[in-house]
C-alpha cells in the first residue's frame, strides 16, 4: 500500500461501497444533518426566551450591527477561500491549496477573534452569562457556534501541516473537501443565527 | 487458504500494537466482534449492578412504612437503576449484538470506522464509570433518569452534575456509534445484498442509527443547558429570572421518545431472526415487517409530548399527539400479527431462543395495551407518576426489549465463544424469569390504578398497598435468581466446553452462520455474492415439486471460487489511539467539575490522540 | 487513507459494485470565477439584509425578507460551495433530513410557548 518513493504518499483508489459513494463523505454529510438538530435547539432557546429577560442589558443596548456583520462578511469570505482551496487541491496545486487554506484559517480566526472582543464588550457593559436570559441565551449559542469554528481552524491547520511534511496524497482533494463540507456548515449555522439573533429586531422591555 | 497479513512496524513514536491475541489485545483491538464482546460483557456487568439497586428498591418498598433506606438514599438508587439499565445495560447491549452481527451478516469483514467503533465502546466504559464514581464522590445522581428542571438545576449535591456530564460522554460513544453502522450498512453490503434482501434484524439497526443520530444531539443541548445552570447559574430553567422549566421537558422527551424506539428495535430485530428460525419458516410479510419498523422510526419523533399530558400544554397539543400516539400502536401492531403468521403452520421448536422471543413478543403486546391506555389524555391524566406507568414501561422494556437481549444471546451464544448454552438451564432459567418478572410487575397496574405515587420511598400502611408490594417484592427476587441461573449456566457450558457438532447449530438463514464458530478474523474467506433473502437458506435448501425442503448437496453453492493461494486479507491493524482518546473525555468532565488545569489535561489528551488517530494509517505495513 | 479501503479491493473484485465512480460530477464542476460570482451574490445578500434591519420597515414584512435572503444565502453555500447540487443526491437526503427533521420539531416546540402569538 505504502508508496515507496518519496514525495506525495499513496496513490487514491476509487472506492469500491454498496452505493458508488465513499464512506468517509457520507459519514460527513450525516453528522452534518445530526448537527443540524443541535443548533436547532440552541437556536430555538434563543428565539423562545426572545424578549423574556426581566432586567437588562437588553440586546439593544449592547448590539453593534455594523461590527457584526463585518464579522459576517468575513466568515462568508473564509467560505470563498475554502472553496477556492478545494479547486487548487484538484488541480493538485499543492502550494496554492495551502494558500487558500491558510487565508480560511486566517479569516476564521479573524471571526472568532472579533467574536472573543465582541463578548468582552459585551460583558464590561454588564451582560455575563447569568444576567439574564439573554446573556444566558446569547452566549451559550454563538459560544457552541464559536467552538465549531476553532474545530474547524485547528482542522484547516493540520491540513496546511500534513500537505507541507507530505502526508496528503498527491490527489489531495478528498481530505480537503471534507474539511470544507465542516466549513460551509458551520458558516450556514451562522447565516442563521446572524439574522435570528442580529438583524431581526428584538422585542422591547416594557 | 487465506492468511490475514500480520502489520509491522511503521515510524512514529511508540510502537503500533500488531498483536490480535492476548489479553492486551483486547485494549487496542478494533475488530468489530471483539468490540461486540467488550460491550456485552460490560453491559451484562451493568445489568448485575442496576439489578442489585431494583433489589434495594424492591426491598425498601416491600413493605409500608420501612427506612432500609432514606429518601435521599432511595433517590439515587431509583435514578441510578433507571440510568443504568437504560444507557448501560439496554443500549450497550443492543450495540453489542450490532457490533458483533452486522458484518458479518451483510457480508462484509468489518464496519466502516473500526477505530471509531473502538472509540464508541471506550468512551461508553468511561462514561458508565465515571457515572458510578459519584457514589464515592458525594452523591449519585438524585433527580429520576429524565431529570426534570429546576428540581435537577437546583439541588445541592453533585449528583446531577456527574448526570449531565456522565450522559454527553455516553452520548458521544452512541453518536459516533450511530454514524459508524449507519455508513457500514448503507455502504458496506456484500455484492448483491440490496437493501431488500438485508435480514430485518439490520434494517432495525439502520433504523436506530437513524433515531440516534438525530435525537441524541437535543439531549446533548439540553444537558449542557442544564449543566450551565447548574454550574455557571444561566437562566435556561430558572422561573426567577424567566426561565422555562417546560423547555427541558420538551428537549428531554424530543430525545427520550426516541429513545425507547432505540431500545425496543434491536429485539424486534431479533425476534424477527429467531422466530423463522425455530418456526422453520421465512418470516412472514418481510416487506411490512421492514416499513413498520421504518415508520416507528418517523412517527417516534411525533409523540413526545404524551410524556408530558399533565404539563399543562393544553388541549390542542394533548390532543394532537393523543392522535400521533395511538397511531405509533399501528405499524406495532403490523408486526405482531406478522410474527404471529410466522409462527403459524411452522414446525415449532421450543428451544430457550425460541421461548424468549415468543414470551417476548407476548410480554410486548401486554406493555403495549397498557401504552394505549396511556395515549387516550383523560385516562392518561389518572395513571400519571403511579405506578401503572412503572408497569408499562418494564412490560416494554424489560418484557419486550430485556426478552429480546436474552434471546439474542441464547441464540447467537454458540456463534460468538463456539460452544452452547445449556438447554435445560437456560429453560429453567426462562420459566424463573418470565414468572418473577410478571410476579413483580403484573402487580403494579393495580398498585397504580390504587394510586401509589412513583418515586417515593416508602408509602404509609394505611394506603392498603401493602399486600401487592410485597408480591412484586417477591417476584424482583425470583428474577434475581433467574439471573444467577444464567450466570451458572454461561459458566458450566464454558467449562465443559462442548464442541459444537456443526458451524450451523440452529439451521439458520442468515449469512452470519456460514462463518465458523467464532468466525476468522477477518470473517469470510471470500465475500458471498447474494443472490435473495435468507441467502444461506436458499444455498442450503430447494423446494421439490411438493414444496418440501430438500437439502442441496453441499459444494452446489455457486460462491465465487477461493482466492488463489497466498492471497492475503488485508485487515485494518489494532491502535491505542482510540483508548487514549477515550480517556480523554472523562478528565475534561472531572475538569469541568474540579479544575480548570484538568480540563487542560483533558484537551491535551484528546488533541494529541485525535492527531495521532489521523496520523496513523489505517493498516500499518 | 482509512482502513475500509483495504476490504473494498474484494467488493470490486466480486464485481457487483456500483458502476458511479466517485466524485465524477452529474453537472460540469463550478470554475474558480463561479465561485467567485457566488460569494458576491452572498456579499450582496447580506448588505441587504443588514439595510433591512436598519430600514424601519414594518416588522412582518422585515423579518419575511430577512428570513427569505437568509435561506438564499443558506442555499447558494449548501448547493454551490458544498457542492451539493453537483453531487450525487443521497448526500442531500442524509442532509435534508437532519434540516427538515430539526423544522418541524423545534416548531412545534416553539407553537406550544405559543411563540407567535405573543
Amino acid at each position: 500500500m505504502a508508496d515507496a518513493t518519496a514525495g506525495h504518499a499513496r496513490p487514491v483508489h476509487v472506492e469500491q461501497t454498496s452505493t458508488g459513494l465513499p464512506s468517509t463523505k457520507l459519514a460527513m454529510w450525516l453528522f452534518l444533518g445530526s448537527e443540524c438538530l443541535l443548533f436547532g435547539a440552541l437556536i430555538t432557546t434563543y428565539v423562545l426566551y426572545r424578549g423574556a429577560s426581566q432586567t437588562g442589558p437588553y440586546p439593544q443596548d449592547v448590539f453593534d450591527i455594523p461590527y457584526t456583520s463585518v464579522s459576517s462578511f468575513v466568515l462568508l469570505a473564509s467560505s470563498l477561500t475554502m472553496v477556492l482551496s478545494l479547486t487548487a487541491a484538484e488541480k493538485h496545486d499543492h502550494a496554492r491549496m495551502r494558500l487558500w487554506l491558510l487565508a480560511t484559517a486566517f479569516l476564521g480566526m479573524t471571526f472568532v477573534g472579533g467574536q472573543v472582543y465582541e463578548f468582552t464588550h459585551f460583558y464590561r457593559e454588564g451582560l455575563s452569562i447569568s444576567t439574564n436570559l439573554f446573556g444566558t441565551t446569547f452566549y451559550v449559542l454563538t459560544g457552541f457556534h464559536g467552538v465549531h469554528v476553532t474545530v474547524g481552524i485547528l482542522m484547516l491547520l493540520s491540513l496546511v501541516g500534513m500537505s507541507s511534511t507530505n502526508r496528503l496524497p498527491e490527489d489531495p482533494a478528498f481530505p480537503v473537501e471534507l474539511v470544507g463540507l465542516y466549513w460551509h456548515f458551520v458558516d450556514i449555522v451562522w447565516i442563521v443565527i446572524f439574522t435570528v439573533v442580529y438583524l431581526i429586531p428584538n422585542p422591547v422591555p416594557k | 487458504m487465506a492468511t490475514a497479513t500480520v502489520p509491522t512496524r511503521r515510524g512514529g513514536i511508540l510502537r503500533r500494537p500488531t498483536a490480535t491475541t492476548g489479553f492486551w489485545s483486547w485494549f487496542t483491538t478494533i475488530d468489530h466482534k471483539k468490540i461486540g464482546i467488550l460491550y456485552g460483557v460490560t453491559a451484562f456487568t451493568f445489568f448485575i449492578v442496576g439489578g442489585l439497586e431494583a433489589l434495594i428498591i424492591r426491598a425498601q418498598l416491600a413493605r409500608p412504612d420501612q427506612t432500609l433506606v432514606n429518601a435521599a438514599q432511595y433517590n439515587q438508587i431509583f435514578t441510578m437503576h433507571g440510568l443504568t439499565m437504560i444507557f448501560l445495560f439496554v443500549m450497550p447491549m443492543s450495540a453489542a449484538f450490532f457490533n458483533y452481527l452486522i458484518p458479518l451478516m451483510i457480508g462484509a469483514r468489518d464496519v466502516a470506522f473500526p477505530r471509531l467503533n473502538a472509540f464508541s465502546y471506550w468512551v461508553f466504559l468511561m462514561g458508565g464509570l465515571f457515572l458510578y464514581s459519584s457514589w464515592f464522590l458525594g452523591g449519585a445522581p438524585n433527580g429520576g433518569w429524565f431529570g426534570y428542571a429546576p428540581n435537577s438545576t437546583t439541588d445541592p449535591t453533585p449528583g446531577m452534575t456527574f448526570y449531565a456530564l456522565g450522559l454527553l460522554i455516553t452520548g458521544i460513544a452512541s453518536s459516533a456509534g450511530a454514524i459508524n453502522l449507519a455508513v457500514t450498512i448503507v455502504n458496506m453490503r456484500a455484492p448483491g445484498m440490496t437493501l431488500f434482501r438485508m435480514p430485518v434484524f439490520v434494517w432495525m439497526g439502520l433504523v436506530v442509527q437513524f433515531l440516534l443520530a438525530f435525537s441524541l444531539p437535543i439531549i446533548t443541548v439540553a444537558l449542557f443547558e442544564m449543566l450551565f445552570d447548574r454550574r455557571w447559574d444561566t437562566a435556561f430553567f430558572d422561573p426567577t429570572r424567566g426561565g422555562d422549566p417546560i423547555l427541558w421537558q420538551h428537549l428531554f422527551w424530543l430525545f427520550g421518545h426516541p429513545e425507547v424506539y432505540i431500545l425496543i428495535l434491536p429485539a424486534f430485530g431479533i425476534f424477527s431472526e429467531v422466530l423463522p428460525v425455530f418456526s422453520r419458516k421465512p418470516l412472514f410479510g418481510y416487506q411490512f415487517v421492514v416499513f413498520s419498523g421504518i415508520a416507528i422510526g418517523f412517527i417516534g419523533f411525533g409523540v413526545w409530548v404524551h410524556h408530558m399530558y399533565a404539563a399543562g400544554l393544553g388541549p390542542v397539543a394533548n390532543t394532537a399527539f393523543g392522535i400521533s400516539t395511538a397511531i405509533i400502536a399501528i405499524p406495532t401492531g403490523v408486526k405482531i400479527f406478522n410474527w404471529m403468521a410466522t409462527m403459524q403452520g411452522g414446525d415449532l421448536h421450543f428451544d430457550t431462543p425460541m421461548l424468549y422471543s415468543v414470551g417476548g413478543v407476548a410480554m410486548f403486546v401486554i406493555g403495549g395495551l397498557s401504552g394505549v391506555t396511556h395515549s387516550v389524555v383523560p385516562s392518561d391524566y389518572q395513571q400519571t407518576d403511579t405506578y401503572y406507568v412503572v408497569a408499562h414501561f418494564h412490560y416494554v422494556l424489560f418484557g419486550g426489549a430485556v426478552f429480546g437481549l436474552f434471546a439474542g444471546m441464547y441464540y447467537w451464544w454458540p456463534k460468538v465463544f463456539g460452544f452452547r448454552l445449556g438447554e435445560g438451564l437456560g429453560k429453567l432459567q426462562f420459566w424463573l424469569m418470565i414468572i418473577g418478572f410478571n410476579l413483580t410487575f403484573g402487580p403494579m397496574h393495580i398498585l397504580g390504578l390504587e394510586g401509589m405515587i412513583r418515586r417515593e420511598y416508602t408509602y404509609p400502611a394505611a394506603l392498603g398497598l401493602a399486600f401487592w408490594n410485597e408480591v412484586a417484592s417477591a417476584g424482583a427476587f425470583l428474577i434475581a435468581i433467574s439471573v444467577l441461573v444464567f450466570i451458572i449456566n454461561a459458566v458450566r457450558a464454558r467449562v465443559r466446553h462442548r464442541p459444537l457438532e456443526t458451524d450451523d447449530p440452529w439451521d439458520a438463514r442468515t449469512l452470519e452462520w456460514t462463518t465458523s464458530c467464532p468466525p476468522p478474523a477477518y470473517n469470510f474467506e471470500t465475500i458471498p455474492v447474494v443472490h435473495t433473502l435468507d441467502e444461506f437458506w436458499h444455498r442450503k435448501y430447494a423446494e421439490d415439486k411438493e414444496g418440501r425442503l430438500v437439502r442441496v448437496p453441499a459444494g452446489a453453492s455457486d460462491d465465487a471460487p477461493a482466492p488463489a493461494a497466498g492471497h492475503a486479507i488485508h485487515m485494518p491493524s489494532p491502535s491505542f489511539w482510540p483508548l487514549v482518546a477515550a480517556l480523554g473525555l472523562p478528565t475534561l468532565a472531572y475538569g469541568a467539575m474540579y479544575s480548570w488545569w484538568i480540563v487542560g489535561l483533558g484537551a491535551l489528551i484528546v488533541v494529541v490522540a485525535f492527531t495521532g488517530w489521523a496520523l496513523e494509517p489505517g493498516t500499518a505495513e | 487513507m482509512d482502513e475500509h479501503d483495504t476490504f473494498r479491493e474484494e467488493l470490486g473484485a466480486e464485481g457487483l459494485t456500483d458502476p458511479r465512480e466517485t466524485g465524477r460530477p452529474h453537472r460540469p464542476h463550478p470554475s474558480a470565477k463561479e465561485y467567485i460570482r457566488i460569494g458576491m451574490i452572498l456579499a450582496v445578500l447580506t448588505s441587504l439584509e443588514v439595510w433591512t434591519s436598519y430600514s424601519g420597515l414594518p416588522h412582518g414584512i422585515m423579518i419575511t425578507f430577512l428570513w427569505v435572503m437568509s435561506a438564499i444565502k443558506f442555499s447558494l453555500v449548501a448547493l454551490w460551495f458544498m457542492h451539493l447540487r453537483f453531487d450525487d443526491p443521497r448526500y442531500s437526503r442524509f442532509f435534508m433530513l437532519g434540516i427538515v427533521g430539526a423544522c418541524v420539531l423545534y416548531l412545534l416546540v416553539l407553537l406550544s410557548f405559543r411563540v407567535f402569538a405573543r
